[in-house]
């Protein structure tokens, strides 16, 4: 009750201080020119409020204080202490909570870190900034205020959904919103920066710093929460092109989009354009996701709750946002003399572009297919679903030669080039090509695609490893993520190519053969634990030339609130998972049994992992250079 | 501004975007699984709240009338907002409103009801939670149409102006 109350004013006063920094601010830029020290405090002070706000709704959680609606909605006291914290940003309030701490504690960091820049920059940055924090300060308590009252105080809670019951879930979302966060200083500062005409070289490497931190958190964002998917949603999968997983990837292909023109731009003064709207796509797409994903207009775990007051309060800010940004780049930026049209065409800058296309190709059909079923029921209230046939038939061709263009694209020096003594280019190519027919030819059916797109991408994988030991460590962290991106795509493909699948109907002794694999199922435990109630089946896996397995999926019967989970269980080794799964058919003895061989997949978590030790490294490079 | 058509057309688009994003937020009606409508009543069994009497699912309903099975409980705050629409429901001949209490204290049910007015012709006491997942309940407020022991339609979350229309318009 009284951290609630803390809490609830906490946020109040944040936002009067919100609104003290924006007139501080206008006032500092029209007549100062020094910085005004009033507004650093100010910065302060308003992380400092939201940390309380936050620190209170958390110790709520852990004291299960059922006074507070949000704490009601998705704790119960017996859940396990680690899921009492991390249900604190397991839920609609408290993760726009976890979302404006973020935003204060950046434009915190933004203040501090940013020396070098005219004060007119940072000021303005800010006032862009605490635009965004005010329209999450006024979202929260207008419309999710996570310290609303309940009376009389109920004895229990409703328990937090099972499915969010994981450690990957507990870090997913802190670690996702870093990213999105991060883009929002991207989105301010790059605003600013055209307003007063800023965008150049040096402004270029000063936010490639924020570019390159986004990008790492962004990236394993996404990768925690797919293997989240993969082990906890029993589907044997690490991507389902769910609208979800879309609105996270569309930010993500801004942001590495963004990632190569700013390397140009520090470089060379073109490109301003597209890095001035992929800053401002970057956030606007993060906002999408978020509208998308809370208004209720699509169904999934991250609708936590259905309220179209809450969808219309986002998709007005939102498109604010938007228009806000629109008529900035339209009357304040000045495109650079020298324009694209002027680039040599054999250079690093039109590979760049070239990559460039290729992303924004790939951004749009995720796009279209996350939101053209969204405005064709609105138009013509016909319902389609856009599955992973659609995707995988629009995005696999054009991998080809991204893939290639991968390959050759950081051979070429900036400004211009020339193809000599690169013959070790089409050696390479050969070899690929020959080697990806030979393990193509034993397993597939379709064998020209296949072939041709393996050999693309074990193509890029021997170019890049070459490069570790060819080239003297001159731009290391981007071999390093365009290596991890090939053995990425390899694993994928591999993957894909060469998983298998069995699905039957086993009552506890049965045995299921088949011509490679008896899966036998032996028996049946039960547990209890503190707030569900385990059913562990044990199966044994043979398999010709191999030793016996033994795996022992699970099926959880959480009782607050009361659903059935299943947990895979799944052997990793370095180059295959087992992968095993049960679920009840109703009213009869037998349970539905699923046994996936999937090849290469600790591959596809390792190279994710790689991509962002790529980013990691540069960040820090960068940093020490300075 | 060498083109000042480019600025004016993206701005088009992204109005006509927004446009249709907030028609899609209109038509956003919480998803009902297919199967759950025009089921049988679940059985059940379970105790009255004003007296001891134990009843089951097949003499509670009656064929000849409309039901309306609200699951509510005093700590539910939406319930407080959609009371009066039940309380408006309580005069008519065609249907009779009846709840089930979900894990409420006995007490604080009767202060809700005292304070609110009481619009249910009974209760069924589940001070469990058990009745209302056999009724396959999300949570409180929940209600259910039912006619010939059928349920004819469920809505879920609290009842407002349009659903209290739409139920009469059933009825009629």
């Amino acid at each position: 009750m009284l951290y609630s109350s803390i809490g609830y004013y906490a946020l109040i006063l944040g936002l009067g201080i919100s609104l003290i920094l924006v007139y501080f601010s206008i006032k500092n830029f029209q007549n100062s020119s020094t910085l005004n020290t009033k507004i650093l405090s100010f910065t302060f002070l308003q992380f400092f409020l939201v940390v309380i706000s936050f620190a209170c709704l958390i110790i709520s959680f852990v004291l299960s204080d059922f006074s507070n609606e949000t704490v009601f909605n998705n704790s119960h006291t017996t859940k396990p202490l680690f899921y009492k914290i991390a249900g604190t940003w397991g839920n609609h309030e408290g993760s726009l909570l976890l979302w404006l701490l973020v935003l204060t504690l950046f434009i915190l960091i933004f203040f501090l870190k940013t020396k070098n820049q005219p004060l007119k920059y940072k000021l303005l940055t800010l006032i862009f900034q605490q635009i965004i924090i005010i329209g999450f300060f006024l979202f929260l308590i207008q419309t999710s205020n996570p310290f609303n009252f309940i009376f009389p105080t109920p004895e229990e809670g409703m328990g937090l959904n099972p499915i969010l019951q994981d450690p990957a879930l507990a870090i997913h979302p802190p670690i996702l919103y870093l990213g999105y966060v991060g883009s929002s200083i991207i989105f301010s500062s790059a605003l600013a920066a055209t307003y007063l005409n800023l965008v150049s070289k040096v402004w270029a490497s000063h936010i490639k710093k924020w570019i390159i931190a986004s990008w790492v958190f962004l990236t394993l964002g996404i990768l925690l929460g797919s293997i989240w998917a993969y082990y906890e949603l029993g589907w044997g999968g690490f991507w389902f092109w769910d609208p979800v997983e879309n609105v996270s990837l569309m930010p993500w292909l801004a942001l590495t989009t963004l990632l190569h023109c700013i390397m140009v731009l520090e470089k060379k003064q073109v490109l301003t354009s597209w890095v001035i709207i992929l800053s401002i796509s970057t956030f606007t797409l993060s906002m999408c996701g978020t509208f998308l994903v809370r208004s209720g207009i699509l169904n999934s775990v991250h609708t936590f709750a259905n309220d179209p007051e809450r969808g219309l309060f986002i998709l007005v800010f939102l498109f604010s946002l938007i228009f806000i940004s629109l008529f900035i780049f339209f009357f304040f930026h000045k495109s650079s003399p020298n324009n694209s049209n002027s680039f040599f065409w054999l250079s690093k800058e039109t590979s760049i572009i070239i990559n460039n296309w290729f992303m924004m190709y790939f951004l749009s059909v995720v796009l279209i297919g996350t939101i053209y079923p969204i405005f064709l029921e609105v138009l013509s209230s016909q319902k389609i679903s856009v599955g992973p046939p659609f995707y995988h038939k629009l995005i696999i061709p054009f991998l080809i030669p991204f893939l290639m263009a991968m390959a050759i694209g950081p051979k070429l020096k900036w400004i211009k080039s020339n193809i000599v003594d690169k013959f070790y280019l089409v050696l390479f190519f050969a070899i690929s090509i020959v080697l990806s027919f030979l393990i193509v030819k034993k397993f597939s059916t379709n064998l020209l695609i296949n072939t041709i797109l393996v050999s693309s991408a074990l193509y890029l994988f021997f170019i890049t490893l070459r490069d570790f030991f060819i080239r003297k460590y001159s731009n290391i962290s981007q071999n390093i993520a365009h290596f991890g991106f090939s053995l990425l795509i390899l694993s994928i493909l591999l993957n894909n190519l060469f998983s298998s699948e069995i699905i039957t109907n086993l009552k506890v002794g049965e045995t299921f053969t088949s011509s490679k694999t008896k899966i036998v199922f032996k028996s049946i435990n039960q547990k209890q634990e503190k707030n569900y109630k385990s059913i562990i089946a044990n199966f044994s896996i043979e398999n010709i030339n191999e030793k016996i397995e033994d795996l022992s999926p699970e099926l959880r019967i959480y009782n607050q609130p009361n659903i059935v989970t299943s947990e895979a269980d799944i052997k990793t080794t370095l180059l295959l998972d087992k992968f095993i799964v049960i679920n009840i058919v109703q009213n009869q003895d037998y349970f539905n049994v699923r046994y996936q061989v999937k090849p290469f997949m600790l591959w596809i978590w390792i190279s994710v992992i790689v991509i962002s030790f790529g980013g990691l490294l540069s960040f820090f490079k960068k940093e020490h250079e300075k | 501004m060498k083109n000042k058509l480019l600025p004016i057309f993206i701005s088009l688009i992204f109005i006509i975007v927004f446009i249709l994003f907030y028609k899609g937020l209109q038509n956003t009606n919480i998803y009902t699984p297919e199967t759950k409508i025009s089921n049988k009543i679940p059985s059940f069994k379970g105790d009255l709240f004003y007296s001891d009497e134990t009843i089951n699912s097949s003499n509670f309903f009656n064929s000849d009338k409309f039901y309306l099975l609200n699951v509510w409980s005093s700590w539910c705050v939406p319930c407080r907002k959609e009371h009066t629409f039940l309380m408006n429901f309580k005069e008519s001949k065609k249907i009779e409103v009846v709840g089930i209490n979900y894990k409420d204290k006995k007490i604080n049910a009767e202060n809700f009801l005292i304070e609110l007015g009481n619009p249910y012709k009974k209760i069924i006491f589940d001070q469990e939670g058990i009745i209302a997942i056999e009724w396959g309940a999300y949570g409180v407020p929940e209600t259910f149409l039912i006619k010939d022991k059928v349920i004819i339609k469920r809505y879920i979350g609290p009842l407002d102006e349009k659903t209290a229309k739409e139920i009469k318009s059933i009825i009629k």
